[in-house]
This record gives C-alpha cells, sequence and structure tokens, in this order.
C-alpha cells in the first residue's frame, strides 16, 4: 500500500571549507529513498548556502517507508574531479508513520561524516503522506508504536497487556565481505551504518507484525540489540512487551488511572465509605479500619479477616492466570515497572546462561541458528520460574558477549505471579475492575510474599511471616530484575550495590575455550551473589531491585559485574550482621578477627546512619547492635557448599537473631574481606541506585544532568592474579564513581540514577567500562514526604490521619503475633510500616547457590542459575511538586522514564541510531580520549537534533546500547561504533498545564525556524 | 597498569569556572591539578589526585573543542554539539575575550602581525603571562580586527555585536583596534607609566571626537581611521601661535579666567606661550603618519612633562584645558 514521502532542502550553514582556493565551498544535496535518487542545484561559493529546494516525492510502499531510512548526502560540486561527499545524515521517518506521533521532522540536522565527524549542518523538511488506512496491511505494521520505556508510558493506559515479542535477523558484515579490501574506510563505514539502519526497520516491522497479529497496537519496554560476529555475520535482535495501550485524553488529569496507587481504587469501589473519599494509599487506612467489619473480599487491608479469605482467591486468580499465560510460548514481560495491580507476587531471579561457538550464518534469510539458541534459553528461563512456582517473567532482558569465536548468550528475569486481569480480554479498566479480582495482600507487602510451596521450596530459604501484614510469609531477602514497586514500604534511602569479579583463563581455541568457559560461569555467578550478599548486609539492608549481571568475555580472562539497587523492605525481616570467624580458634590471631570484626560493625553502623535506616524495631531495640549474639550461626564456607539443614525451622521468637558468617581460612578470605569494606560510600549529599525510582526520595528539582563515562585501562603486567585483576577491576569502578561524585558536585543534594555499568574486554590486555547516568537533584528539605500522597500530606488532615492509624494499627497487629513488642507505625514515604520486634534468623544461604548451579556444562556449554527471591512491582510515577523551569529549546535527555517536574504529554517516536566514527589520524584528534569524546558529544548533538525536529524537547528511557572501541595508535587509526536508543517526547512542566497545546504546536510547526538545540 | 582512555561527556556540557581560567591562563593540566589541590577542592566530595587529574583532563579536552566555536562567538549559540546553557555561553565568551592589562600594555600600537608575535615569548617573560595566553590574547586582538577592520558603522558596536562581548569589553576591544590600526607607539619608556586603561580612555575620546564616524555615522568610512579632513583643519591652529597678537590676546584670556582658580597660576601663566606652541605643534603635524604615531609621546613630552615638573595637579589641568579651550572660541579668529 503505496505513501508518498516528501522532502525538502532548505539550507546548509557552518559547512566546512572544500576548496582550499577560494576558502568556500561550492554545495550541492543528494536525497535518496530506496533506489530513487533527487538533487539540488549547486549553491556557489558559500558556506551557508541557502538550497530552498522543490518538494522532492518519492511514491512508494509502506514496507519501504518502515525499513528504509530517508539518506540526505552533502556534496561539494566539482567541475574536473568527482565530487567530494561532505556528509550524511539519515533520517529514520518511522515516526511519521503513526498518527498519533509527529507529524512533520524539519529541523537542523547536524551532517555527519564517518571519518571527520560532524561538518556543519542541513535544514530539511520531511512529511509522509499515507494514502490507505494505516491497519490493514500484510507485510507492514505502520501504526504500532514502539516505546523503549520499560514501563507504561505516561499519557497512555494499558488496556491489555499481551505479552512477549522477538524476532531477529541477521546479514553478512559489510566490514568482513571481499569487497571491503578495495574500498574506503568510509565507504565501508556507510555501508554498515546503512544496513544495520535498514536492518533495524525491517526487524521492527516485522515486531509490529506480531504485534498486530496478537492483536495489540504498541510495543513497549523496546529492547533492540546488535551482536557483531565479525566473520560469522551481524545479528540484530529485539524483544518487546506488546501491550494494548490506551491513549489517555491529554489535560484531563492523565496519570490517575493508570498511576495512582492501586490501593486508591480498590479503596474507592469497595467500600464508598462515608467517611473518606480521596484516594491515596493514606487514605486506606483510614477507610480500613473504619470499616474493618465489613471487609470480607476486598482483602484490601493489612491481614483484617482478609487473610483466611485469601487462600481459596488466591488460588483462583492463580488458575486463571496461568490459563491465559499458558497460551503465550513465554510468559516474559521485558518491563520493570508495572500498572498497579498487575503484578500479584515475585518469586526471584531467573537466569540462563549459554555458551556458544558462531560460525558463519549460511543463509541470512534463515536466521534458525541463533532463533534455536535463544529459544533453548528461553525454554530454561520459563522452567526456572515454573521452579519457583511463578508463570510469569518480568523485567526480562537478554544479552550477549563476544570475543571471537565465543559467545555468551545470557538472558534473566523475575520470576512472577501477575493478576490475570490484564491478560484477558474485556476485563481491562484497572479503576473499576471487579474488587474480588484485587489480590488479597496489601500492596505494599504484597510482592514481598512468595509464590511457592512454603514445604516445596525451591531452594532452602529462611521463612517468616510478613512483618507488615503477618499473614503471609515472606523471604529473609530478596532479589528481583525489576524496579522497585512505589507503594512498597521501605526504610530509609536505597544505594548503590556492586559486585565486582575478574576471573583468568587460558587463552584456547573453539570448543575447549567453550568448555572452559562455560565451567567457570556458575563460580562466577556463586562468587557474585555472595559478594552481593555481603554488600547488601554490610549495608543493613535486605532486597534488591534492578539486579543485572554481566558476565564478559575476552581472550584470557572472564569479568563479572552485577548492579542492583539495594533497599531496606520493612516486609522483610531486618538482615543480621555479619560474623567474622577463624576457622580455627588459634587459626589467626583473635585480635585480628576481631579487628575486622569491629570495622565491619563499624560500617555497618555507618551505613545504618547514611541511609537513614532507622526501621521501628532498632528504636525499641534501643541499641540496634549489628552483630546479635551469634547464638543460631551458620557459616559461610567459602568455594564449597554446606547446606544446612536447620534452617528450615523457622523461629518467631523474640530476640532471636542471626548473623551472617564470614569465615576466615586463608589469605584469600582476608582480601575478600577488605575488599568488601572498600567500597566507599558516596560523599555527603550523594545518593546512587541503578533503579527508576530511588528508594526513599521522591521530591525531585528540576536539575537533570544524563551522562556517559568510558574508561579503558591497559593491565600491564602480565602475570596477575585473580586477586589482583579483581582489585584493579574494582578500583576503576569505584574510581569512576568517585569521578562522578566529584564532577557533579555543584549539583548537591543530588542522586545519581540508572547507573549503567557496562563491562568489556576489548583486547587481551584492555579492560573497558562505560556508564550512562542521569544525576538528579532533589530537595533536602522534603525527603519524607512523597509526592504520590500529595492530596493528602498537604495540611494538618496529615496529623489526624497518623495518629488514628498509630490507634488502630497494634489493635490489628495483637490478634496474630506472637511478639509482645508492638511498634507503632512508623511513617515513612507515606506508608505504613508495621512494626515488630522478630527477627528471623537470618541464614547461610549462599551454600544453596551451589547446589542451584549445578549446571550442565557439556558440549552444550551452558551455564545457569536460578536464584530465588521476589517482588511485586506496581507502578506509579513519583513526581516531583518542584516549581519546574525547563527551557524549551533545550533537548534534556535521561535514562528514566520520566523527568522530573514535568508531565510527557506525547510520544513522538522512538530514536535507535547507530554510528560508527573512524581515524586515521588519532593523535591530531587528541589520542583515543579526544577522539572518542568527541564522537560521544557529536552522538548526543544526533540525537537531540533529531529529536527537535520531530518536535520534541526530550528523549527519556534513553541508553547507549553499544559502545565498541579498537584502536591501533602504532597506525594512528581508531574505530568506534555506537548504538543509541530512546523515547523522544514532548514534555511541559507540571505547572503550566494549559500552555501544553501551544508549546507542543509551536514546537513542531516552529522546529524548522528555530534552531534547534542550543 | 594504565589508564589508556578516560572521557566523560554530559548531555549539557560540564564546564567549571575555575578550570576554565586556569586553561585560559595557560597552565598545563598537570599544573593545574596542582592549582586545584592547593585550592582545596579535594575536601570536597573526598576526591583523590587521580579524579581531579581525570576531571581537568575532560575539561580541558572540553575547552579545547569549545575553542573553535569561540573564535566565531555567534557559532557557540547555533552551533549542536554542546549544549550549553546561555549564560555559560556568555561566561565563557567573555572570559576567551578577556585580557591581562599587562600583557595588552606591550602590544598596544604594535602592528597586530606575525613579526610581533614572534616576540611574544619576550613579552610573556617579561608580563610572566604564560605564552599560551599570550598567544591566545594576541589572536584575539587580531581576528576582532580582522573582522571589524572591514566593517561600516560605530566600532564598538560592531565588536559588541560580532564577538558577543560585553560593552565594556567591546570598548577595550574598540581601543586596541584602534591604537593598532593608528600605530600609536605606546612602549617608549616616558610612556610606561600610562596604564592600558588610561590609552582605552583615550582610544574613546579620539574614536568619539576624531574620526569619520564621530562626525556623520552614516558615511562609508569608519571609527578605525583619524579623519583626515579634521586632521587637515588643525593646521589652521597654527595661527594661535604664530599670530603674536592672537596669543597673546589668547593668553590673557585664559589667565584672566584663570586667575584666582589655582594655586599654580604664576606657573601657568609663565609657561603659557610655550606650552600653547606645544599643543598646537602637535596638532598641526598630525597629517604626517609618522607624527600620528608619536602623538602621545609628543604630548607627554610637549605639554605633560612641563606641567608636571611645575606641579600641576590633575584638576588644574583640566582647568587650564577647558579655559584654552574656551577662550580660543572667543577669539576672533575663530567666531
Amino acid at each position: 500500500m503505496p505513501g508518498k514521502l516528501k522532502a525538502k532542502i532548505v539550507a546548509g550553514r557552518h559547512l566546512p571549507v572544500m576548496d582550499r582556493a577560494s576558502d568556500l565551498t561550492d554545495a550541492f544535496v543528494e536525497v535518496k529513498f530506496g533506489n530513487t535518487t533527487f538533487k539540488t542545484d549547486v549553491c556557489p561559493k558559500s558556506l551557508n548556502p541557502q538550497w530552498n529546494s522543490e518538494w522532492f516525492k518519492f511514491e512508494v510502499d509502506d514496507e519501504d517507508l518502515q525499513d528504509e531510512p530517508l539518506q540526505i548526502t552533502v556534496l561539494d560540486h566539482d567541475t574536473y574531479s568527482a565530487n567530494d561527499a561532505i556528509g550524511k545524515v539519515y533520517i529514520d521517518i518511522d515516526p511519521l508513520l503513526y498518527s498519533e506521533a509527529a507529524s512533520v521532522i524539519s529541523g537542523w540536522f547536524p551532517i555527519y561524516d564517518t571519518i571527520h565527524g560532524i561538518r556543519g549542518e542541513i535544514n530539511v523538511i520531511v512529511k509522509v503522506e499515507l494514502f490507505n488506512d494505516l491497519n490493514r496491511f500484510r507485510q507492514s505494521s505502520c501504526g504500532v508504536k514502539f516505546f523503549c520505556t520499560t514501563c507504561i508510558p505516561q499519557c497512555y493506559r494499558a488496556t491489555l497487556v499481551h505479552g512477549f515479542v522477538e524476532e531477529l535477523v541477521v546479514n553478512e558484515d559489510p566490514e568482513y565481505q571481499w569487497i571491503d579490501r578495495i574500498r574506503t574506510p568510509r565507504a565501508s563505514n556507510e555501508a554498515r551504518q546503512r544496513l544495520i539502519s535498514l536492518m533495524s526497520g525491517e526487524l521492527q516491522r516485522k515486531i509490529g507484525l506480531k504485534v498486530l497479529e496478537m492483536g495489540g497496537n504498541a510495543v513497549v519496554g523496546y529492547l533492540q540489540c546488535f551482536d557483531l560476529e565479525g566473520e560469522s555475520g551481524l545479528v540484530v535482535r529485539a524483544i518487546g512487551t506488546a501491550c494494548t495501550l490506551d491513549k489517555l485524553s491529554s489535560g484531563s488529569a492523565p496519570n490517575t488511572n493508570t498511576h495512582m496507587s492501586p490501593l486508591a481504587h480498590g479503596c474507592r469501589s469497595t467500600h464508598n465509605s462515608p467517611v473518606h473519599s480521596v484516594c491515596s494509599s493514606q487514605r486506606l487506612s483510614q477507610n480500613f479500619s473504619v470499616s474493618v467489619p465489613t471487609l470480607i473480599f476486598t482483602g484490601m487491608g493489612s491481614g483484617g479477616s482478609a487473610g483466611k479469605e485469601a487462600g481459596p482467591l488466591r488460588t483462583l486468580l492463580r488458575q486463571q492466570t496461568q490459563t491465559a499465560l499458558e497460551q503465550r510460548e513465554f510468559p516474559f514481560f521485558t518491563l520493570t515497572s508495572f500498572p498497579p495491580g498487575f503484578l500479584l507476587h515475585v518469586g526471584g531471579v531467573v537466569s540462563a546462561r549459554s555458551v556458544k561457538l558462531l560460525d558463519r550464518i549460511h543463509n541470512p534469510d534463515e536466521p534458525e541458528t541463533r532463533d534455536a539458541w535463544w529459544e533453548e534459553i528461553r525454554q530454561e528461563i520459563k522452567s526456572h520460574a515454573r521452579a519457583l512456582g511463578c508463570h510469569a517473567v518480568v523485567g526480562y532482558s537478554e544479552s550477549t558477549s563476544i570475543c571471537e569465536e565465543v559467545c555468551i548468550l545470557s538472558a534473566s528475569g523475575t520470576a512472577a505471579i501477575l493478576n490475570p486481569r490484564y491478560m484477558r480480554e474485556g476485563c481491562l479498566d484497572i479503576g473499576c475492575t471487579d474488587h474480588r479480582f484485587e489480590e488479597p495482600s496489601p500492596p505494599n507487602c504484597g510482592f514481598c510474599h512468595i509464590p511457592y510451596d512454603e514445604l516445596n521450596m525451591p531452594f532452602p530459604a529462611q521463612l517468616t511471616y510478613c512483618y507488615h501484614c503477618r499473614r503471609q510469609k515472606v523471604p529473609d531477602v530478596l532479589f528481583t530484575t525489576i524496579d522497585l514497586p512505589s507503594e512498597a514500604a521501605v526504610a530509609g534511602k536505597g544505594c548503590l550495590i556492586q559486585a565486582r569479579l575478574c576471573r583468568l583463563k587460558k587463552k584456547a581455541q573453539g570448543e575447549a575455550n567453550a568448555t572452559a568457559i562455560s565451567n567457570l560461569l556458575p563460580f562466577m555467578e556463586y562468587e557474585l551473589h555472595t559478594q552481593l550478599m555481603n554488600k547488601l548486609k554490610l549495608r543493613s539492608m535486605n532486597a534488591l531491585f534492578g539486579l543485572h549481571i554481566q558476565i564478559s568475555v575476552g581472550e584470557n580472562m572472564l569479568l563479572g559485574l552485577a548492579s542492583a539497587t539495594g533497599v531496606y523492605l520493612t516486609a522483610l525481616p531486618a538482615p543480621g550482621g555479619i560474623q567474622i570467624a577463624g576457622k580455627t580458634p588459634g587459626d589467626l590471631s583473635s585480635e585480628h578477627i576481631s579487628s575486622i570484626q569491629k570495622r565491619i560493625n563499624d560500617t555497618i553502623a555507618v551505613n545504618k546512619e547514611l541511609y537513614q535506616i532507622n526501621p521501628p524495631e532498632l528504636a525499641e531495640e534501643g541499641v540496634g547492635s549489628p552483630i546479635p549474639e551469634p547464638r543460631h550461626r551458620s557459616r559461610l564456607f567459602r568455594s564449597h557448599s554446606e547446606s544446612s539443614d536447620e534452617l528450615s525451622e523457622l523461629d518467631l521468637s523474640h530476640g532471636k537473631k542471626d548473623a551472617f558468617v564470614l569465615e576466615i581460612d586463608d589469605t584469600d578470605a582476608v582480601e575478600d574481606i577488605h575488599s568488601l569494606l572498600i567500597d566507599a560510600p558516596p560523599p555527603t549529599g550523594f545518593y546512587s541506585c541503578n533503579t527508576e525510582n530511588m528508594p526513599g526520595i521522591s521530591n525531585w528539582t528540576s536539575g537533570v544532568q544524563m551522562f556517559t563515562s568510558v574508561r579503558v585501562l591497559r593491565l600491564s603486567n602480565a602475570n596477575l592474579t585473580n586477586q589482583g585483576l579483581n582489585k584493579i577491576f574494582t578500583d576503576l569502578c569505584e574510581n569512576l564513581l568517585k569521578s562522578f561524585y566529584f564532577k557533579l558536585r555543584s549539583m548537591i543534594p543530588c542522586c545519581l540514577c540508572h547507573l549503567n555499568f557496562t563491562v568489556a574486554v576489548p583486547e587481551e590486555e584492555l579492560i573497558q567500562v562505560t556508564v550512562t547516568a542521569v544525576a538528579m537533584t532533589y530537595d533536602k528539605e522534603q525527603t519524607q514526604e512523597k509526592t504520590a500522597e500529595k492530596p493528602i500530606n498537604k495540611g494538618q488532615s496529615l496529623w489526624s490521619l497518623e495518629a488514628e492509624e498509630q490507634l488502630q494499627f497494634p489493635l490489628e497487629l495483637c490478634a496474630d503475633s506472637s511478639s509482645s513488642n508492638i511498634q507503632t507505625a512508623s511513617k515513612i514515604s507515606g506508608i505504613i510500616n508495621s512494626a515488630s520486634v522478630d527477627y528471623g534468623s537470618f541464614a547461610d544461604r549462599c551454600s544453596t547457590w551451589l547446589e542451584l548451579l549445578r549446571l550442565k556444562a557439556h558440549t552444550i556449554r551452558r551455564g545457569s542459575v536460578k536464584t530465588s527471591r521476589r517482588t511485586q512491582s506496581l507502578r506509579s510515577h513519583i513526581r516531583a511538586h518542584t516549581p519546574p523551569c525547563i527551557s524549551v529549546t533545550v533537548v534534556k535527555m535521561t535514562p528514566l522514564s520520566f523527568l522530573p517536574g514535568t508531565r510527557i504529554i506525547k510520544y513522538l517516536g522512538i530514536i535507535n541510531m547507530f554510528f560508527i566514527r573512524e581515524t586515521t589520524s588519532l593523535r591530531e584528534e587528541g589520542g583515543v580520549s579526544g577522539f572518542l569524546h568527541s564522537f560521544i558529544a557529536e552522538v548526543f548533538a544526533m540525537v537531540r537534533a533529531h529529536v527537535a525536529a520531530l518536535g520534541g524537547n526530550a528523549v527519556v528511557s534513553y541508553s547507549m546500547k553499544e559502545c565498541v572501541f579498537m584502536e591501533n595508535p602504532n597506525k594512528n587509526q581508531a574505530q568506534c561504533l555506537i548504538n543509541v536508543s530512546g523515547d523522544a517526547v514532548i514534555c511541559i512542566s507540571e505547572t503550566d498545564q494549559e500552555s501544553s497545546a501551544s508549546t507542543a504546536n509551536t514546537g513542531q510547526t516552529g522546529g524548522s525556524e528555530t534552531d534547534g538545540a542550543t | 597498569m594504565s589508564v589508556e582512555l578516560d572521557v566523560f561527556v554530559g548531555n549539557t556540557t560540564i564546564m567549571d569556572e575555575e578550570v576554565y581560567q586556569l586553561w585560559l591562563d595557560g597552565y598545563t593540566v598537570n599544573d593545574a591539578v596542582k592549582v586545584r589541590m592547593e585550592g582545596g577542592v579535594m575536601d570536597e566530595c573526598e576526591a583523590s589526585k587521580d579524579v581531579l587529574l581525570s576531571d581537568t583532563m575532560d575539561q580541558y579536552r572540553t575547552f579545547q573543542m569549545c575553542e573553535r566555536l569561540l573564535h566565531s562567538p555567534a557559532k557557540l549559540a547555533n552551533q549542536l554539539l554542546f549544549q550549553i546553557p546561555p549564560h555559560r555561553q556568555i561566561m565563557l565568551i567573555e572570559r576567551y575575550y578577556a585580557f591581562d592589562d599587562t600583557f595588552v600594555r606591550e602590544v598596544l600600537g604594535k602592528k597586530l602581525s606575525k613579526g610581533t608575535k614572534k616576540d611574544l615569548d619576550d613579552i610573556s617573560a617579561k608580563t610572566s603571562v604564560t605564552l599560551k595566553s599570550c598567544r591566545r590574547q594576541f589572536d584575539n586582538f587580531k581576528r576582532v580586527f580582522k573582522v571589524v577592520e572591514e566593517l561600516k558603522g560605530p566600532l564598538v558596536e560592531n565588536i559588541r555585536q560580532h564577538f558577543l562581548l560585553s560593552d565594556k569589553l567591546a570598548r577595550d576591544y574598540a581601543a586596541i583596534v584602534f591604537f593598532a590600526n593608528n600605530r600609536f607607539e605606546t612602549g617608549k619608556r616616558k610612556l610606561q607609566y600610562l596604564s592600558f586603561q588610561d590609552f582605552a580612555f583615550c582610544a574613546g575620546q579620539l574614536i568619539s571626537n576624531w574620526t569619520v564616524g564621530a562626525v556623520d555615522n552614516m558615511v562609508e568610512d569608519m571609527d578605525v581611521d583619524l579623519d583626515k579632513e579634521f586632521l587637515q583643519e588643525l593646521k589652521e591652529l597654527k595661527i594661535l601661535i604664530t599670530d603674536k597678537d592672537l596669543l597673546d590676546q589668547h593668553k590673557s584670556l585664559v589667565c584672566t579666567a584663570l586667575r584666582g582658580k589655582t594655586k599654580v597660576f604664576i606657573e601657568m601663566e609663565g609657561s603659557f606661550k610655550n606650552l600653547s606652541r606645544g599643543l598646537i605643534n602637535i596638532a598641526a603635524k598630525l597629517t604626517n603618519t609618522k607624527d600620528v604615531r608619536d602623538f602621545f609621546i609628543d604630548l607627554v613630552e610637549k605639554f605633560i612633562e612641563p606641567c608636571r615638573s611645575d606641579r600641576w595637579s590633575a584638576a588644574d589641568m583640566k582647568l587650564y584645558l577647558t579655559h584654552y579651550t574656551n577662550s580660543a572660541h572667543i577669539l576672533d579668529t575663530f567666531k
């Protein structure tokens, strides 16, 4: 079905001098789409040419519209010799293909050359006229919206979540074709850029088709990756979550439905209590206490009569969900935060890795091998989730690491139980569902409750009754890959926790190499988890969110980096301390041990202070000594497993606490403990996390600084040990963080959010770490408030509510809690924290991992790990209510799905750009650092220019997927490939909603006239 | 083990004003790190030397990349590579074009040529401004000169518009350009006591009173050159000293006006003829380019030094000149 693409070349500026004699340029432009090319006139002797061309019209199939980019080439006319290319602009016209997004692309684009970088700018206007109804195509999938954002986009409401979509396309890499030997680097780079652009277009179209088949209209959490497999080819693959999204009419407070706390709706619909009708979780407790006797099916409250009803209801729910999900091949969701009520329980992290040997892709049209590989991994993930009693996987992601012919495929996610409501047609509205399907557990702790059968646990875990509702069992520690549900009850602030690990391996080839790697994998995973666990304890926290474990392979080493955001969930038991023990009493001098013990205790105490972790229990206990008496102690033996059976006994008796024991049995252990303590806390005024929301901070102010940092370390010492390497790697990461803190010190008080570390081993002795994150300022004065509770937190009613809450809560708890000490509810983040003094004994769980790590490392070459924690995530946007001051002329970028103080009124389309930059004059460009610095700056500039041309003023969910850097200093050469993606949006400050329409309009129509981002 | 590559790029370009100044002042990265360490930044955020080094390198690279844009400041506002808030852009430009008075004093009135540029290392040693900074300042003068040379219209305004400078800085550059164009000699020992600002004031006066633009803004030529016609007309003043009657008449008028108003009246009266001759001779010679160059040195030798030896105060000088001019107007010849 055809469409008409129209392009107009308006003008150029700041062009480079192409004619040395006259210091001027005779520029003209070629506009190419598919196989059709148009040319403008030559604008002689000008560095700021005005072409003002006619409209160039391309009549094309919409399939091509989706696949092909519009290619604009600026050239210098030369009468006697070949015309010299100045540079190119590729414009992805996909955003013009769905009606809700941009209507015109118009603005200044940087003219980019893969050898010289940005060389001037060109002003272009592009429009598309589609002839037919958009939704009736076979080959094309125009009209399907794509979002990188891993939550339901702000101005939409998910009426139905269909589930997992995936696709991959393969091709030969032009860089490795025979022709590359005779063509120029520029031609080769451009061929590659163009091919990848085509492939991503095709991929997106194919995914779109799948979505249409499923009956959806959008892909959320779209994650596209490139595998540069070298000789064996180029793979572009993508995963996402198909949804049916409804646009919320702008103007009417859009996020009430999707983003408010789920309690609010349940509350309203079930009770209609005469007392209160405002929606907020705060109110709930109020409502709840008023209407206890009538609470039967709602189960909203923390306990009450809901507990007993919950059982059968839950089973029912589960069955429904299960059937809904079993129809799907993979019940996976790439989302990391969810509409309220979507997620019921969380089982824990599931992950699978597989080591493969690459071979040439023989037939690009049938990418069966690669498909089969991923299929295998996904099956494994699915079965892991089953083992955890879960029917779905959320926060799902896939990645690869390639070194020569070896490739590690990884997938991970969080096993979960979902609310079937979202899976069924017809029962879509969140706000007014029949209340019987409301989850029977309170949202601020419900997701912590175990989904699996207590008697038939998939792994040994220490269970206690939920410290919130006292009804359901919770584990002692929780690991997840998703974001912290906004209504989760937390104490204090969160923080970034990283485990870093290097393992040397012998150089090898082929099968031997692959086997060696797959043998190492389980041990790496085990050690990373141990480190994470220890560091979590050291910070006195009990849950990890946004866990991401990357294992990167190099010729002679493997690098492992696990990042997550630690947090103290008040529903979970307080973590015990860490106990140091010698193997035998006389083994090491007890002084030494006690000095280490003291350091650890001090660190824990300092961290508690730092992250303001003051759960109610501690206040009760008074002293709050981090290390309780080691009455019931289980030991962690390094690197070999010993499961302790007595753990299954649950004892809720008061005052019994357990410590995590580290045994010092050799010097390695001492090293390990030292490395534990190396992690410096962020300086005063800084917090850090790798998730969307910073636990404990929500009152953002408008300061936003997104940044990318790359550091490459050369290991000169050939005889490095694992220990030495670990130290180097850890220092590298720590120093990077220190650098960030220092550079961003002017933003204090500030939080580094979405810290995303990527490691690579580009060459034998090089370690590369790439970090993208955003620094956001917040208002220190109001850290205790949460915007979600805005209507409540204002005014004095707050205090009266709290008072009532405190009166009634203890009554609730007394009924079933064996504990005699009940603390009044403390209010942190506006959510009720139930109190308790019980300490579940903390078990050594690390040993259990090894058991889970029993991997079949045969020729299948696979390592897989199943770790188990749980979570539920219910998404609600946390917005700052501070007066924002965002200027429209600037394009802001953030890896988060929101910009503080603003509201997104329109998604303009996905930004997915791939650039190659090469130089043969490395020294002249300021060495490798100078080269990469300007390239990254150029990439940012091109992203901003495209967004501005679409009429947008921000990029959300921005990420740098790929940053491959290669150098050859001897030849004075370097090459770098960067792939970035994100969602172009128009956002307006929350305070001036009226001007929204006009802003949007001027942004679009005026885009061509204004100078874009300055 | 060594850091092979280390970059940090912000969506909004991060620039530290202190580091910018160090860069402008021509400090090497290592020296800049030392200065920063002494300045106590390390205490903020528990930074180490490595952190400081890495940060300084990043910033230096950023500045180097920006430098090209700073050469034509108008580009900074509409380039796409760096996202810099407007107030920062203003700061960047203003600081980039700022100069050391000690340095400019050395090159004031010299031809902005390669020859002068070669002498910069001597000037650097003399003024203890780093060579790098000297070069930047010199190149700035030259760049502004080149751009403004060809333009019509008021000099200060042209500079302000093309280089987006503040009024004060634009005026200073106008003075530099004016001096360079007319090649006024300022380097003689006798002129050493005069600061750049003294000269800049003179330049301002000359521009607004003695150039073509001063008379008529619309004329083709502009503020950089002295008005030839005017200089020619100055020759007619000679009558004030060649005609004995007029000289006496002028003297008596001035003296009558000055009597009782100054402590150095006797000296004024005594030296009137000499001083008047000095002034008129300078004025009459200005049609010669050579004499234009010596304008300031002549003024000092023939007029200021005699006055100073008679211990005139500044107020005395002002009073004297005011009446000297006013009285001349009263004379019949000039009516």
